[in-house]
């Protein structure tokens, strides 16, 4: 039974190709920094998904070629990106009136907690990091449906997913769904309960349990 | 003529301590540096700077805040800044952390004479703190103050002689709402061409904001992150 305890539940890149199985034809969506970038790279063949940059653009391309880098091209990361021959350019306030007003259908963004009321926190860790909340708290308030994608617990092994969030919210009462290494849990509405309702290959019902201290439905 | 020779003409008469400003850019990518630059040399100071982001360590903004000439910057995203942490964490600057989109609306809206609005980021954060709560259709909304500043500096692409504007890319990002937050609004393009070179259905800022113009160019663009793709093999 000495074998590889490492290659049990998903690895960043499945995170990512999870969090795209919620993906429809037609969508705007709309990708957070880290695990939920790399859900770019796992759009289904022949669907046409288009992305969303809160800095001003519909329509995110691939990263450019090293001879077509252009400083007045980038994503919300600040990352040199492309154009498509079907993207859109625009202000600061008319991309936060598209993200405000519910007419992106799906933002992927990363915690440092959910609560099981769906309360999440990615924005500050007081006295440590006062980096600023960015646009998050825009897409937790106004985009059609939340995914968090995160590590089911932290370097430490303390569980992410928990009853009430400790640290500063980001939003409250917004999330749809969680994709973690370990587990899928989703809830209908939000006056409902996160449901259990996908292992990752390896993990059982009683691990993620074990890990997790937010009450859900199994 | 709204068309100055320099960055320290154009601002000449208009800047003076304890005001607010107005910045456009995201990152470094659309700032108004010249302006930046003249405001530095101008050394006024106690200066509260509505911008999205601080720039990084001596770019952008950051530069004003190494001379110690801001006194509280109101924005979204601060990081890849170690100036920017030192003095907050050490209390010297004051700083009200805005959501994206809401400090975009604000200048939209203080521009537009709109002194406040109601929206639903950031009810049950810190940043509702305080402020008044009001149900709509059984949603509940924060309300949020415009900013009117008492200057606003931009960067744009080209702009005609009458001050017609227009942006390149994402370059445009907070320019434009921020180009109507200010009593006075000070752009710095890379080209100025003349009177109908300009497609009238196509400028993103009309010339009634433009009140002061330079052509700042050249430019030597900086870059945050230079991500990049391989060629596949021909």
């Amino acid at each position: 039974m000495a074998t590889n305890v490492e290659a049990k539940g998903w690895d960043r890149n499945q995170m990512a190709a999870r969090a795209a199985k919620e993906l429809k034809d037609g969508y705007y969506v709309n990708l957070g920094i880290g695990i939920p970038t790399l859900v770019a790279n796992n759009i289904p063949a022949g669907m046409t998904v288009t992305l969303q940059s809160e800095n001003g653009m519909l329509g995110i391309g691939p990263f450019p070629y090293p001879d077509e880098v252009d400083a007045d091209l980038i994503n919300a990361g600040k990352q040199t990106i492309s154009e498509l021959p079907s993207s859109s350019y625009f202000s600061s306030s008319d991309s936060f009136a598209m993200i405000r007003g519910g007419h992106i259908d799906l933002t992927v963004l990363g915690a440092m907690e959910v609560s099981e009321r769906g309360d999440i926190a990615n924005w500050m860790i007081p006295g440590k990091m006062i980096k600023g909340m960015g646009g998050a708290m825009d897409l937790v308030a106004g985009v059609k449906k939340i995914i968090v994608v995160m590590e089911h617990n932290s370097k430490s092994g303390d569980p992410k997913f928990i009853p009430e969030c400790t640290l500063p919210l980001t939003g409250k009462n917004v999330v749809d769904m969680i994709i973690t290494d370990l587990a899928v849990f989703q809830r209908p509405d939000h006056d409902s309960p996160f449901k259990l309702i996908e292992l990752a290959p390896g993990v059982t019902a009683e691990e993620v349990r074990s890990k997790t201290t937010a009450n859900y439905v199994e | 003529m709204k068309i100055f020779p320099n960055a320290e003409a154009a601002l000449e008469g208009l800047l003076f301590d304890g005001m607010t400003i107005a910045a456009g850019g995201f990152g470094l990518c659309g700032i108004p540096e010249r302006l930046i630059d003249a405001i530095q040399a101008n050394g006024v100071k106690e200066l509260t700077i509505a911008s999205n982001n601080a720039g990084i360590d001596n770019e952008g903004l950051g530069r004003l805040l190494r001379t110690r000439q801001v006194k509280k910057m109101i924005s979204s995203y601060v990081g890849e800044n170690k100036e920017f942490e030192r003095q907050y964490l050490a209390g010297e600057l004051e700083v009200e952390f805005c959501p994206q989109g809401t400090l975009a609306e604000r200048m939209r809206a203080g521009g537009a004479g709109i002194p406040g609005f109601y929206t639903k980021t950031g009810v049950g954060t810190v940043v509702a703190e305080g402020k008044e709560l009001k149900e709509f259709d059984g949603e509940t909304y924060v309300l949020e103050r415009g900013i009117r500043a008492d200057l606003s500096i931009i960067k744009g692409w080209k702009a005609d002689e009458s001050g017609n504007l227009v942006f390149r890319k994402t370059a445009r990002n907070f320019n434009q709402p921020a180009a109507t937050s200010g009593k006075v609004c000070v752009a710095e393009v890379e080209e100025i061409v003349p009177v109908g070179s300009l497609d009238p259905d196509c400028i993103h800022v009309p010339s009634i904001y433009v009140k002061r113009l330079i052509l700042g160019a050249p430019y030597d663009k900086k870059i945050e992150f230079l991500t990049t793709r391989e060629r596949e093999p021909a």
